[in-house]
C-alpha cells in the first residue's frame, strides 16, 4: 500500500497535499474500488467548497463512489483529462490522477500517513 | 465430492445475425396479393440504407436456439442471486396467465366485461393486504424500484397535506439497495445514510443523531441485504415516528417473512412487493416485474388511483360488482393502464392461491432454513462477518488469507461447477462480497452439491489459484472484458458513423 508521507488524508480515503492544494483518492481507495471505468467531476474552476463536500463521482466494474473535499477553499483548478482516462486512478493516484487543486485551502479533520496506514490496516481485516 | 469437468478449449461461438446475412434470402414466400396494393410511404421516409439481415426462417430459428441455449436459467440449475429471490416459477402460473378470459382483454374494455379480471385485482389487493398487514394496496407500479418512488411520492404527499413543508431529508442504511437513494434523489430529497453496528443492525445512535423534523422518513429493508432482521426494529420505527417521519419498507427481502411477521403490524407506514421475487413472477431479463405498494390507514387517501374496489354490493348468488375507485388525497396514476395484469398479477395470484396461509409460512421457514444450513456448511471455509442466524440470505467474504484469488474469481469459477454466481460486491459493507439466497425451492441435495463446490474452490485458491483467477473455462466464452466492456461504449451493432447524413 503506498501512502505517502507529506500527504495528509481522510476517512473517506481522499488524499491531500497541503503544499499544493492537490487532492485525489488513495491508492487504498482504488485498490478497493478495483479497476475504475468512469469519473466524472462536478466541480469547476472558481467555485468555492467546504470541505466535505462531493467534488467527483467514480465508477468501477464493482461500486461507485463519491469523492468529497478534504478541505475547504476555492477551486484554482480541475483535472479536464481525468474523464477520459479513468484508468490512471488505478495507476497513478497520487500524480496522473489528481482530481482538483484548491486555493486558499482551510484543512478540515485530516490524518497523517501513520494514523492513515492504520486506519487501512484495521478495515482491511 | 464433485469434480469441475475437463477444461475444454472448443469454443462454439455463434456468429451475430448480420455476420449470417446473405444478400437476396427472404425469410417467407408471400402468396399473390388478394389485396388492393397502396403505395409506400413518401421516400424521403425509407431507409434504404438500414442494415437489414438477410436470412430464411429456418435460419433465424436456428440462430435464436443456438443464442437460448447457451442461457443459464432458473430452469436450467440453482441460482442464488442474493437480494434477487429466483426462486423457481411454477408452470401452472404459465396456464392460469394464458386462460383466454385474462389473455384476450384489453384495459379499455367496459368493466361489466371484465369483472373476473377485476375480481382477480381486489382479492389480490386483499391478500397483500392480509400478508403484509396494511390497510391498501395499490397494484399499479411496474417494478419495485417504481413502487419506491410511488411509495416516496405518497410519503411526500402525507406531509404536504399537514402542511408541513420542511421535510427534506430520507435516512437510508448503508446496507440498503442502490435503488433506495436512487427513488429519493428523484424526488430531490436529500438522502442521509445510516452506518450499520457490529451486528449489521441500523446504529441507533446515529440514526438517533439524524432524526429531526427536516426527515421525510427512513427507508429500510428488514430483513437487510445482510440477510439479517433487525434486532432493533421497533425502536428504529419509534425513532422514525417521534419525528414526525414516515418508514418505508423495501419488500425486496419479504421471502423471509411470510406468515411469521407483518411489516403493517411492526409500525411501518409504507412498503412495496416484488411481486417477481416473492411470488414467482419470472424475474429478471428486463422484466416485466411488478411492484404493488401497501400503505398503512393514514396513508390509504394518498394511493394511486384507480384502485379495483366493489361498486355494488353482491347478494346471495349475485357476486359483486368490481370497478375502478380514486382515493380522495391521490397522488394521481403511476401507469398508464393498472399494471402488470397477466404477466404479473395472475400468475402472483395463482402462487398465493396453491399456497394457501400454511403454504406461504412454509415458504420462508424453508427459505430460511436453507440459507442458516448454507450458511453453516460454508462457515469455517468462507469469513462470514456478520456471523449470526441469518433470515433468508447471508453474506460471505470472497478472499482468503495468503491468497490473492477474489470474490468475482470465485463467482467465475462456480460457473465451470454449473451454478449461477451468487451476488457479488454487494452490499458494499462487506469486503469482497458474496451474497448468497438458496431460496425454498431447493433441496438438500442441491444445497450440498453447491456448499461442496464452494468448499472445493477455496482449496483450489490455495492449491491452483490460476485455475480460479482465470475462469471460466467450460463455457461457451470464457472470462469476458468487464473493464473494457465498461470503458468503450459500444450499445450498438451498427455504429453511428455508419448512418448516412441524409
Amino acid at each position: 500500500m503506498n501512502i505517502p508521507t507529506n500527504l495528509k488524508y481522510t476517512k473517506s480515503d481522499e488524499w491531500f497535499d497541503p503544499a499544493t492544494g492537490a487532492m485525489g483518492i488513495t491508492d487504498y481507495a482504488q485498490s478497493q474500488l478495483s479497476d475504475i471505468v468512469f469519473v466524472e467531476l462536478l466541480v469547476e474552476e472558481g467555485d468555492t467548497l467546504e470541505a466535505g463536500k462531493p467534488i467527483a463521482s467514480v465508477e468501477s466494474v464493482k461500486a461507485s463512489a463519491e469523492i468529497y473535499a478534504p478541505a475547504g477553499g476555492k477551486v484554482a483548478a480541475v483535472n479536464k483529462g481525468l474523464a477520459d482516462k479513468p484508468e490512471a486512478i488505478n495507476s497513478d493516484p497520487y500524480g496522473e490522477a489528481w482530481m482538483i487543486q484548491l486555493e486558499g485551502a482551510a484543512e478540515g479533520d485530516l490524518m497523517d500517513s501513520a494514523a492513515y496506514e492504520k486506519y487501512c490496516a484495521e478495515r482491511t481485516h | 465430492m464433485i469434480n469441475a469437468p475437463e477444461q475444454t478449449k472448443v469454443k462454439i461461438v455463434e456468429p451475430t445475425i448480420f455476420d449470417l446475412s446473405s444478400p437476396g434470402r427472404t425469410g417467407v414466400t408471400m402468396p399473390a396479393s388478394d389485396v388492393p396494393e397502396t403505395a409506400l410511404p413518401p421516400e424521403e421516409l425509407l431507409r434504404p440504407d438500414l442494415p437489414l439481415p438477410e436470412l430464411a426462417e429456418v435460419d433465424v430459428v436456428r440462430h435464436y436456439m443456438h443464442l437460448s441455449s447457451f442461457n443459464y436459467s432458473v430452469d436450467s440449475g440453482f441460482y442464488p442471486l442474493g437480494s434477487c429471490t429466483m426462486k423457481y416459477n411454477p408452470k401452472i402460473n404459465e396456464d392460469t396467465c394464458r386462460l383466454p378470459g385474462f389473455l384476450y382483454t384489453h384495459p379499455l374494455q367496459p368493466i361489466e366485461t371484465v369483472q373476473g379480471n377485476l375480481a382477480l385485482m381486489y382479492q389480490l389487493q386483499e391478500w397483500l393486504k392480509e400478508i403484509s398487514g396494511f390497510a391498501g394496496v395499490t397494484l399499479q407500479p411496474a417494478a419495485g424500484a417504481h413502487g419506491e418512488f410511488t411509495g416516496v411520492l405518497i410519503m411526500r404527499a402525507y406531509h404536504k397535506s399537514r402542511g408541513d413543508h420542511k421535510r427534506v431529508k430520507m435516512l437510508i442504511p448503508d446496507s440498503a439497495h442502490g435503488t433506495n437513494p436512487a427513488s429519493s434523489g428523484m424526488m430531490g430529497l436529500q438522502v442521509v445514510q445510516i452506518p450499520s453496528d457490529s451486528r449489521g443492525n441500523v446504529d441507533l445512535k446515529a440514526l438517533e443523531a439524524a432524526c429531526d423534523d427536516t426527515v421525510v422518513g427512513m427507508m429500510l429493508t428488514n430483513p437487510n441485504t445482510l440477510g439479517l432482521f433487525d434486532e432493533n426494529i421497533e425502536k428504529v420505527i419509534e425513532l422514525v415516528h417521534n419525528c414526525g417521519g414516515l418508514m418505508y419498507g423495501d419488500g425486496a427481502n419479504l421471502n423471509a417473512l411470510l406468515g411469521i411477521v407483518r411489516p403493517g403490524d411492526l409500525g411501518f407506514d409504507v412498503m412495496h412487493f416484488n411481486l417477481h421475487k416473492t411470488f414467482s413472477v419470472p424475474h429478471g431479463g428486463g422484466g416485466p416485474g411488478s411492484g404493488p405498494v401497501g400503505v398503512a390507514a393514514h396513508l390509504v387517501d394518498f394511493l394511486p388511483e384507480p384502485l379495483v374496489g366493489i361498486i355494488e354490493e353482491g347478494e346471495d348468488d349475485m357476486p359483486p360488482l368490481y370497478g375502478f375507485v380514486k382515493p380522495a388525497k391521490t397522488i394521481g396514476r403511476m401507469k398508464a393502464f393498472h399494471g402488470h395484469f397477466g404477466g404479473g398479477m395472475v400468475r402472483a395470484f395463482t402462487y398465493i392461491a396453491m399456497h394457501g396461509p400454511d403454504g406461504l409460512r412454509d415458504i420462508s421457514q424453508y427459505a430460511v432454513l436453507n440459507a442458516n444450513y448454507l450458511q453453516a456448511r460454508l462457515r469455517g471455509t468462507y469469513k462470514i462477518p456478520y456471523d449470526r442466524i441469518c433470515m433468508h440470505e447471508f453474506v460471505a467474504e470472497g478472499r482468503f488469507e495468503g491468497s490473492d484469488v477474489r470474490a468475482l474469481d470465485i463467482a467465475k469459477r462456480l460457473m465451470d461447477y454449473n451454478f449461477h454466481p451468487p451476488t457479488n460486491y454487494f452490499p458494499l459493507i462487506v469486503h469482497e462480497a458474496l451474497m448468497i439466497e438458496p431460496t425454498e425451492t431447493e433441496n438438500k441435495d442441491t444445497l450440498d452439491a453447491f456448499a461442496d463446490a464452494l468448499i472445493k474452490i477455496a482449496e483450489e485458491a490455495k492449491t491452483n489459484p490460476e485455475v480460479v483467477k482465470s475462469a471460466p473455462h467450460t463455457t461457451k466464452f470464457g472470462r469476458m472484458d468487464e473493464v473494457k466492456a465498461a470503458r468503450e461504449l459500444v450499445l450498438c451493432c451498427w455504429l453511428p458513423e455508419n448512418y448516412s447524413d441524409q
